[in-house]
Parts: structure tokens; C-alpha cells; sequence
């Protein structure tokens, strides 16, 4: 099992999601959070002065998935969420050891 | 002829004074709270109601009488009802303005008074003690508002020399700009002095409340529902629509694109620099003063403060300040006798002694309230303390002086 956690532009969540449901995946935890890359963020200007913004507001999607799913679920996210510019985030995969359902009990394959 | 209350002028009256408590809670409050760190919201509103509940109590109790009480050497009324004892009683009508009584008459001036000192807490959000903030509002509004109130407003020396000051130009505005200068020097600079709005939609909303308030305010300054009153509205509305453009093309040209709390802070340059006007100038006059009060604010808050290097958090000085003298000074220079009788005109009507006289007031109610904010705020610093622990500074004055969140996830 792995761990797919996608940064990506907040105004691209519901594409995605709506992408991932198309291929059978619909859990997902979503957070609000705030980042930077290397661009180190933008500059805002108020009252005539200019300010360096470098922590911007960004969607962070978290999923477990089966092995073999993993491709394709991370295929869809790079599609649905790109604009070409930058600032369209990042994708990081990492390894699960367990994953117990809470209600029944179930662990492994069958919690995911 | 006797005096007769007139039930129009009462009823406009009693609608301007409710407009400029709008101004107050929660215009002020709103523009200033949507300007801040999230961790500060609280905070910052709180400085402009706790202003208004105080002022409110003061002004009835004694703060009336020394503004507005019968002149002792030009400086100060005397405290003849304390307590405002017997005057709503007596249902007398006020010798400011003959068909409104004298009630209606001293809460219309209390909305002054509570606005001022809450447009100081702008420039000392986000590191003030608000426990140093409860003792500052009383000494100042006695020892700096009310004699200032009185030199132009009241009988005083000021007024006996011809200065004119329709709405507050000096009394208001100079007048709380040049105390907040005073107190962000002892203060010193914030931990984090960079001005990120944390929600610009409450700036928005405190605006529009302000400038819907500010007909209160100029208007309401007519004293009466009379045809210098709509002569006040237009010139209001005008300067403020021309500040608003003015500070968008400040910062076309400057940055290639307008902002919008760019526009906001020129419509309230606009609006403070008419309001010493408001009831002498025309139509022409009030652009010229809506844009030269813009430019010159811009430049005040994007050239002057960085230069010298203060941190007046909310450009209360930039803003308030710099429009009062502005529009104080325009006053000597576009006074008509045309649109008010009580003026022989300013300089364009070739009279010099009026902006003589504008000159003097901006200077001494200036320096006036810049040294005795500086003694106020030099003792509070001794005694209470003005500045809040570093600690509490980072994490947010909110939950460490309020044990409240403005924002909660869950």
C-alpha cells in the first residue's frame, strides 16, 4: 500500500476529485495548506508598497491506495491538476505499513 | 424671535448622529479589522467599541461641558451640569444650533469625540496593551480632545480668530493623526510590520460603512436639514468618488494595476480631507481636494513612513493626518461666501486671513496633540506598560489578552 499526498492548486481540487471518482477512487482526505516551491511565492502590493508573499495558499490531497493503483491515480491528478505555469504543485509517495478501519476492525488490503 | 424647535432639523439631526455612530461600531472597527494578522482580528475591533462605550460614558458626565461649556480664557468650557444634570430636563434648545435641542445637539459631538480616539487605535493595533489602551482613552480624550474641540468648536481662542472647521478637519483629523504619530514613536516598530490584509472583505464592508456614515458626519454638520446640508452631501460623496480614482491612478502608474484597498484608502483621504470643507467649499473645489488629499496620502504611506522608518500600523498619520491638513488648508484657500455666509471667502475670493488662520490651527492643534500624546503615552509607558510581551505579540494579541479566537476550524 501507498501513500499519495498531492499539493496542488486549490482551484483544482474539484476537478480532481471528480477525475479520481471516474476511476473508482473516492477516499481522500483534503487539507487547507500553505507552501512554497521555487519560485518562492509572489509579490503583493498595498497602500503603494510591495510585499513578498512567499507562503501561498495550496490543497493538499492525501490517499491510500493499493499498490497497482497508484499510477493511475497519480496519472489522473498530473492531468487534472496542471496548467502548465508555476505553482502547480507537487506529488510525493511513500510506503504504508498498516491500515486499520476503525468501525469493523479490517486491517490491510481490505481497510484501504 | 424666539427660538423654535424644528421637528425636521431634529429628525435629520437624530439620523446623523445615528450615522455617525455607525462610523465607529462597526465602520472603523470593520476597515481596521480586515487589515491585521487573523490573530489580531479581536483585538482590533474591540479597540474602536471599547473607544465608543468609554468616550459615550465621559462625554456625559464632563467631556461636553469642557468642549462645548461656556468659554473660560478661550481654552476650556466650564463643567456647569456635570453629569449632564438637569439639561434633558429642561428641554432647551441648543445654542449651536437654535431648532435641535441641546440633548441631540451634545450626543451629535459625542460620535466626534468616540470616532477620533477610535481612528488613533489604528496606528497601535497589534502590540498595545489593551489595558494601556482602557487608560489612554479617558486622559486623552480630557486632556487633548476636549480642549482642541473647544479652540475651534467651542467659543475658544481658535474659533475667536476665525478658523474654520466644518466637520472635523482639525478636531478630528489632525488631531487623531498627529497622536498616533506620537504614540507609534514611543511604541515602536511590530515584530511583524508587514501590512497583509487578513481579510480585505471586512475593509470593504467598514468602508462603505464609513463613507454611508460620513453623510452623517458632513452633512449632519450643517446642524440642520437645510439646503447647506445637501450642499455638504455632494461635496462629500465628490471628493471621496475623486480621492478613490486619484489613489487607483497612483497605482496604475506607480505598479501597473489598481488595488483595491488602494481605492478604499483614497475614497477615506477623500472623505477626511472634505470634511473641514464640506459646508464652505463648491463642486470644483471638492475634486481638487479629493485628489491632491489622495496623492498627497499615497505618498505619505508608500514614501514618507518607509523613509523615516515609523510603523503607523493602519497609516492613521498617512491617511487621517495628512487629508485633515489638506483639507484644512484648502478651506483658507476655497472657502465661499456663496455656499456659506459665515466666511468673507478664502484666497481665491482674494482674502489672505483666512488660510493665515488655517495655517495656525493645523500648526498648534497639531503640535498640541503630538506632545501632549507623547506625555500621555510616556507616562502610561512607566505605569502600565503600552507594549504587550513579545511572546504575546508573536502568538497574537486575541487569545493572550482575550482568551478568544476571531477564527475557529472546528
Amino acid at each position: 500500500m501507498k501513500r499519495i499526498l498531492a499539493i496542488i492548486r486549490p482551484d483544482k481540487l474539484e476537478n480532481v476529485k471528480k477525475a479520481l471518482e471516474e476511476i473508482g477512487c473516492n477516499g481522500m482526505t483534503v487539507k487547507e495548506v500553505k507552501g512554497r516551491g521555487i519560485q518562492l511565492g509572489v509579490t503583493e502590493s498595498y497602500r503603494g508598497r510591495d510585499y513578498k508573499v512567499d507562503l501561498l495558499p495550496k490543497t493538499e490531497i492525501e490517499i491510500v491506495a493499493q499498490d497497482e493503483d497508484v499510477e493511475s491515480i497519480t496519472n489522473k491528478i498530473v492531468e487534472t491538476a496542471r496548467t502548465g505555469d508555476i505553482g502547480d504543485g507537487k506529488i510525493f509517495i511513500s510506503p504504508v505499513e498498516e491500515v486499520i478501519r476503525i468501525r469493523t476492525g479490517e486491517t490491510g488490503k481490505k481497510a484501504v | 424671535m424666539s427660538a423654535v424647535l424644528s421637528s425636521g432639523d431634529t429628525a435629520w439631526m437624530l439620523i446623523s448622529t445615528a450615522l455617525v455612530i455607525l462610523m465607529t461600531i462597526p465602520g472603523v472597527a470593520l476597515f481596521y479589522g480586515g487589515l491585521i494578522r487573523r490573530e489580531n482580528v479581536l483585538n482590533t475591533i474591540f479597540l474602536s467599541f471599547v473607544s465608543f462605550a468609554i468616550v459615550s460614558i465621559l462625554w456625559f458626565m464632563y467631556g461636553y461641558d469642557m468642549a462645548f461649556g461656556a468659554d473660560m480664557w478661550g481654552f476650556i468650557g466650564t463643567i456647569a451640569n456635570p453629569f449632564f444634570g438637569g439639561v434633558i430636563e429642561a428641554n432647551t434648545l441648543s445654542t449651536y444650533a437654535p431648532t435641535i435641542p441641546t440633548g441631540l445637539y451634545a450626543i451629535f459631538q459625542m460620535t466626534f469625540a468616540a470616532i477620533t480616539v477610535a481612528l488613533i487605535s489604528g496606528a497601535v493595533v497589534e502590540r498595545m496593551k489593551f489595558s494601556a489602551w482602557l487608560a489612554f482613552i479617558p486622559v486623552w480624550l480630557t486632556l487633548v480632545y476636549l480642549p482642541v474641540a473647544h479652540w475651534m468648536w467651542g467659543g475658544g481662542w481658535l474659533a475667536q480668530m476665525g478658523a474654520l472647521d466644518f466637520a472635523g478637519g482639525t478636531v478630528v483629523h489632525v488631531n487623531c493623526g498627529m497622536a498616533a504619530l506620537a504614540l507609534v514613536l514611543l511604541l515602536g516598530a511590530r515584530k511583524n510590520s508587514n501590512l497583509l490584509p487578513h481579510h480585505l472583505g471586512y475593509s470593504v464592508i467598514g468602508t462603505g460603512l464609513l463613507w454611508f456614515g460620513w453623510f452623517g458626519f458632513n452633512a449632519g454638520s450643517a446642524l440642520g436639514a437645510t439646503n447647506l446640508a445637501v450642499s455638504a452631501m455632494i461635496v462629500t460623496n465628490l471628493s471621496a468618488a475623486v480621492g478613490m480614482l486619484a489613489w487607483m491612478l497612483m497605482d496604475k502608474l506607480k505598479t501597473g494595476k489598481p488595488t483595491l484597498l488602494g481605492a478604499l484608502s483614497g475614497a477615506i483621504a477623500g472623505l477626511a480631507a472634505i470634511t473641514p470643507a464640506a459646508g464652505y467649499v463648491n463642486i470644483t473645489s471638492a475634486i481638487i481636494i479629493g485628489f491632491v488629499a489622495a496623492i498627497c496620502g499615497y505618498y505619505a504611506v508608500s514614501h514618507l513612513k518607509p523613509r523615516l522608518g515609523y510603523d503607523d500600523a493602519l497609516d492613521v498619520f498617512g491617511i487621517h493626518g495628512v487629508s485633515g491638513i489638506v483639507g484644512t488648508l484648502a478651506v483658507g484657500i476655497f472657502a465661499s461666501p456663496l455656499i456659506n455666509s459665515v466666511t468673507t471667502g478664502g484666497l481665491i475670493f482674494g482674502q489672505t486671513h483666512l488660510i493665515g488662520v488655517q495655517l495656525l490651527a493645523i500648526v498648534v492643534i497639531g503640535a498640541y496633540s503630538f506632545i501632549m500624546t507623547l506625555i500621555i503615552g510616556k507616562v502610561i509607558d512607566k505605569t502600565i506598560g503600552l507594549r504587550v510581551d513579545d511572546a504575546d505579540e508573536i502568538r497574537g494579541l486575541d487569545i493572550n489578552l482575550h482568551e478568544e479566537s476571531g477564527y475557529r476550524l472546528s
